[in-house]
């Protein structure tokens, strides 16, 4: 599955896909936005108003949840005319399971693979082996316990879920929140009550163990999932987020590449509330969003995953 | 005296706890009168063209250029590299450098993520032991100036670390292997402009 090819004119010695090189990527990305495109004129956009990263997909999540039907992986050549487009990292969604579409991903060398419940999953039992890759992947998490069995399953990257298509924030608050507040109640356990926490986050004791006394996921957090504004991305970093992605809220909006910007510069003075409301201004419509109150049950795709 | 790490984008954490765990005291930049305050300031590694278009809108920019002119010690890994490039090829639209090492670097030189890689490489300048060394969508030094000088090189031949009074820059993540050697190299150059003052 290990594209070699360019590894022996590089140096024989060197290794691929570790996790530190897979790690190391999300780590480069903190502090940025990463917006989902759907064609190479928006990922010109997103990368000229200063994205750290575009995701490509067919249908913005909005789309998704209005068209309905069953979600998939991108067409290869919608990817490889983003990826042509432009020179920062490129990531793709396949669905939960599906580890042939992630095969199909790592081939096209996209930059990371996006695990998503924004797609219709293709197993709802397991997860993809994301440790039989060379290329990294971010997953989706409402909880610590869910966020810990991705890592223990070998993503790279963590994303708090949100409620993506709808503009409303407050699931991604939920998210962050819980990571948070489970990781700071870790930290104040004795090391016979961290075994029954293992237990209670279907974890591994090791790394369960290891985040007590870091304080920390042992991978980068970003936040998703319902965030249209530069105050929203804003609250996510004040929140702990190491970064953020930016679904509908961009190009569902009425000036997409002044909302872009406004939301990278906010991203990067998060803690400046002078800055959020000179970026704030005059930035046209923001999407029209739908209240994660008014979706039934099966609409939420956060639920998706476990 | 405070070192300061350039904090728009990227890992400047790292960089900042590596700094802090050899004794210096760290103020992180995103502002020009922060930038004023510090003896000697590291550009993290992240998105080039991201820091590059924040440090403009935020008019960090022109002071950082000025910095650099004055001899201010500046060391930069991976983006930051591409930061102090004199030439960035495979730049993206409107992209452009801080400048300052007499090099030319080619962004993102070894292709994807499943291109990146970690290695061991000699650095004479940092003694025998080799260092360990994390290329994540690397830059290369694909031309050295004479001003410049390579201090390491991978198997290959190309050159990804760099020297030039008080620049240094490296295509590698020093910050995130736990390798001190690089900051302390750095450290001393801020130490000696201090000292000179």
């Amino acid at each position: 599955m290990t594209d070699t090819t360019s590894t022996e004119q590089v140096d024989s010695a060197a290794q691929f896909g570790s996790s530190r090189v897979k790690r190391g990527l999300a780590e480069m990305l903190k502090g940025g936005v990463i917006m989902d495109v759907v064609n190479a004129e928006q990922a010109r956009i997103a990368e000229d108003a200063g994205a750290v990263a575009v995701m490509a997909l067919e249908r913005v999540p909005a789309d998704i949840r209005s068209q309905g039907g069953v979600a998939r992986m991108s067409d290869p050549d919608l990817i490889d005319s983003i990826r042509a487009e432009v020179s920062i990292p490129v990531m793709a969604k396949a669905r939960i399971g599906h580890f042939v579409e992630a095969q199909v991903l790592q081939a096209l060398e996209v930059d990371y693979i996006d695990e998503s419940e924004v797609l219709s999953p293709a197993d709802y039992v397991n997860h993809i082996d994301k440790w039989n890759f060379t290329i990294p992947f971010v997953c989706g998490a409402t909880n610590l316990g869910e966020a810990l069995r991705r890592i223990t399953e070998g993503a790279a990257m963590i994303r708090s879920k949100g409620e993506a298509g709808t503009g409303d924030v407050s699931e991604a608050t939920k998210h962050i929140r819980t990571i948070k507040g489970e990781i700071a109640r870790l930290s104040s356990l004795t090391k016979d009550e961290l075994y029954v926490a293992a237990k209670e986050l279907q974890a591994p004791y090791e790394l369960v163990a290891e985040i007590a006394a870091t304080g920390k996921l042992p991978v980068v957090l970003f936040t998703a999932g319902g965030v249209a504004t530069p105050a929203d991305a804003a609250m996510m970093m004040q929140l702990g987020a190491d970064g953020v992605f930016v679904g509908s809220g961009i190009f569902k909006s009425g000036n997409p590449q002044e909302r872009a910007n406004a939301i990278v510069k906010a991203v990067a003075f998060y803690d400046d509330a002078k800055i959020i409301a000179d970026v704030s201004r005059g930035l046209g419509e923001a999407m029209v969003g739908i209240n994660v109150s008014d979706l039934a049950a099966p609409h939420r795709l956060s639920e998706r995953g476990w | 005296m405070s070192v300061g790490v350039l904090a728009l984008q990227g890992d400047f954490r790292e960089h900042a706890d590596v700094l802090r765990s050899l004794g210096s005291e760290v103020t992180l930049v995103r502002r020009p009168e922060e930038l004023a305050s510090v003896t000697g300031l590291v550009i993290p590694g992240g998105e080039s063209s991201v820091m590059d278009k924040l440090t403009r809108m935020f008019g960090l920019a022109e002071p950082l250029r000025a910095a650099v002119e004055r001899g201010m010690p500046v060391y930069g890994t991976c983006a930051g590299l591409i930061m102090l490039a004199d030439t960035v090829l495979d730049a993206i639209r409107g992209q452009q450098s801080i400048g300052g090492l007499d090099i030319s670097v080619r962004r993102n030189a070894f292709g994807s993520q499943t291109a990146s890689f970690e290695t061991d490489l000699e650095v004479p300048a940092l003694g025998e032991a080799p260092v360990h060394a994390v290329f994540i969508r690397a830059p290369v030094v694909e031309s050295v100036g004479p001003m410049a000088t390579a201090l390491a090189t991978i198997a290959d031949g190309r050159c990804v670390a760099v020297e030039q009074g008080n620049l240094l820059g490296t295509s590698f993540h020093p910050e995130i292997t736990g390798e001190y050697r690089f900051h302390e190299y750095f450290l001393q150059k801020v130490r000696s402009a201090a000292f000179r003052g």
